[in-house]
């Protein structure tokens, strides 16, 4: 089956797992463009949306040579159901406000900035060099989400009402981030420090408190999505689902 | 008639565009080198002529030049115009993003899209040198009183649609904007010598959407040419009204902001298309479009007129909704705007708060 030699450890799920936290990421972010509050943030959102989708192009390609069944980098993200999609919830949740978006960004990004650094010095070179990539640009998407956060939250105090809603929120979403996976390349559940190290201090600056850990919604990683996916699976793939077998 | 410009030979592709944009870099620099005309200290010298010299020996005016009022407000509508067209022109491509039919696809098209809403800044950033601020052109385009392409106004219904914009509406857009790198005024030119090199990549990425389209299956070939069979009168219709009937157009020319009239740019895009729908295998809508020997250029069939005038006044398909889309955008972007302004007051106050 595992004819590219990679080591073992280095599973299909794992890099569907990765990959689809970008794409689905990137089809939120895309949405945004022309609709944000600022031309600058127009750009911002864009260009933050392509290196998501980069990424996902280089994950889900990977994903598909180890799979080896001839599944492209398309027939992953085109023709797998919702239930076969591995990304985190916290992902395909709708963008809602500004303030939620960017602290769905600061959430995504504090978790991708040490899993991608971690990865990058794993022993799969393969996915050690997407996450090298990876790495420099999820450090740009953490700034600027944490630049947001501050400016919202230490803003008006209707931006300061938005900011904490939107954290409060989306926090149990995070704890599916975590979720140990002993035999993944990078076990997520050490990687919750570097998380909380990312987020707290951005929090404390812009004068929200940091939500209690409660309940907290899994299910993603192993496709128990939430009611959102197919919805914007419906929206992605319409096209490319109506012209089976074409080039474009 | 056109000064120094003398026409350059179009080998008919976007790549001898790029060759023209390249060639106005060159005597952009050129013109830097040769220096301005110096103005004679022993004379008074009169405003009005050091202006008329500078535009006579092709020399940029720059913002702290002299200028006559008519030939500031032109350029301010002229560039505040091409600006809005940038953003309000984001929205038909964007309309694709979140159904774009490859992930490679997805990534080209946002891209535009990023790259549009760039050329919008640097369009603002130059109008802004004029003594206009970028807000009150927004607040102009949101109070419909100031104008963005026709073109917009029309729907992106299929993904063909893309590839057509691509090709059509950034090919016309080039063909209208090559010259305008050599345009008087120094701002404007350096932003369009920029501008023209991205769009004559995005139109070439439009023509590889509909060449693939046109050689892939019957429904694939059927949706590019019924994309190219919508796009192409609106197309036409980018280089504004015949040339009788322009109000812009003598002084414009006279003062180096424009250098070739409409219908003379409509020629070239007419010829140039023709050239390339041959090679995509797809057929341009036009029954009496031919090969005119004794003028050695194609005969076609004009625009209708009516049509141009009627969505310019805000009865095309799309005027409303493209406008509201904008207006909307703006309100429930406020609170955010509102917000980094507080902050950014808030950090100031404290600085000066600090005892010295």
């Amino acid at each position: 089956m595992n004819t590219t030699g990679a080591p073992v450890h280095t599973t299909v799920d794992y890099l569907l797992g990765l990959g689809d936290d970008a794409l689905v990421a990137a089809q939120r972010l895309g949405e945004w463009v022309t609709a944000a509050p600022e031309l600058e943030e127009d750009v911002a959102l864009a260009n933050i949306a392509l290196d998501q989708l980069g990424a996902a192009r280089l994950l889900l390609s990977y994903a598909g040579e180890l799979e080896g069944v001839g599944r492209d980098e398309d027939a992953l993200a085109f023709l797998r159901t919702d239930r076969e999609y591995r990304n985190c919830l916290l992902v395909e949740l709708p963008n809602g406000d500004f303030a939620m978006t960017m602290a769905k960004l600061l959430f995504l990004s504090a978790y991708q900035l040490p899993l991608y650094t971690a990865l990058s010095g794993c022993a799969d070179e393969r996915l050690a060099a997407i996450a090298g990539k990876a790495r420099k640009e999820v450090a740009y998407h953490l700034d600027h989400a944490g630049l947001w956060t501050v400016r919202l939250g230490d803003g008006t105090e209707e931006s300061h009402r938005r900011m904490r809603a939107a954290v409060e929120e989306l926090w149990p979403y995070t704890g599916e981030l975590f979720v140990a996976d002993p035999a993944a390349p990078v076990d997520p559940a050490g990687l919750r420090a570097a998380f909380l190290a990312n987020v707290e201090p951005v929090l404390e600056t812009a004068t929200l408190p940091r939500p209690a850990d409660g309940w907290g919604p899994t299910g993603g990683r192993a496709g128990l999505h939430t009611e959102h996916l197919s919805y914007l699976l419906a929206e992605m793939q319409v096209l490319h689902r109506a012209h089976p077998g074409a080039r474009w | 008639m056109y000064g120094h410009d003398f026409p350059v030979p179009d080998d008919g592709t976007a790549g001898g565009l790029l060759d023209q944009v390249e060639a106005a870099e060159v005597a952009l620099r050129a013109a830097a080198d040769r220096g301005r005309p110096g103005t004679d200290p022993a004379t008074d010298t009169d405003p009005q002529d050091y202006f008329t010299a500078l535009i006579g020996a092709d020399q940029k005016i720059e913002p702290r030049d002299w200028m006559p009022e008519a030939y500031r407000k032109t350029l301010i509508r002229q560039i505040a115009q091409h600006a809005h067209s940038e953003i309000i022109g984001m929205q038909p491509e964007g309309n694709w993003i979140s159904r774009a039919p490859s992930l490679k696809r997805k990534a080209i098209l946002l891209a535009k899209v990023q790259d549009e809403a760039g050329h919008g800044l640097y369009l603002y950033a130059a109008a802004e040198t004029l003594g206009v601020s970028r807000d009150e052109l927004v607040e102009l385009l949101l109070a419909g009183r100031q104008k963005y392409s026709s073109i917009f106004n029309y729907p992106t219904l299929t993904w063909a649609d893309v590839g057509a914009i691509g090709w059509l509406v950034d090919g016309a857009a080039i063909v209208n904007q090559v010259p305008l790198c050599r345009c008087s005024y120094g701002p404007y030119a350096r932003a369009m010598i920029r501008i023209c090199k991205e769009e004559s990549f995005h139109q070439r990425q439009g023509y590889e959407i509909l060449h693939t389209l046109a050689h892939g299956t019957p429904e694939q070939h059927a949706m590019a040419q019924d994309a190219v069979d919508r796009w192409w009168y609106p197309s036409l219709a980018m280089f504004g009204p015949p040339d009788g009937d322009s109000t812009h157009s003598q002084q414009s020319m006279a003062w180096k902001i424009k250098r070739f009239s409409n219908d003379e740019l409509r020629q070239r895009f007419v010829d140039m298309c023709v050239q390339q729908a041959g090679v995509l295998g797809l057929t341009l809508p036009d029954p009496d479009l031919r090969w005119n020997e004794s003028r050695q250029a194609h005969d076609y069939t004009q625009p209708d007129y009516a049509e141009l005038m009627r969505v310019i006044s805000g009865d095309g398909p799309c005027n409303r909704q493209r406008i509201a889309h904008r207006r909307r955008a703006d309100a429930d972007g406020a609170w955010v705007r509102e917000a980094a302004e507080a902050y950014a007051a808030k950090r100031a106050a404290e600085r000066t708060a600090v005892p010295a």
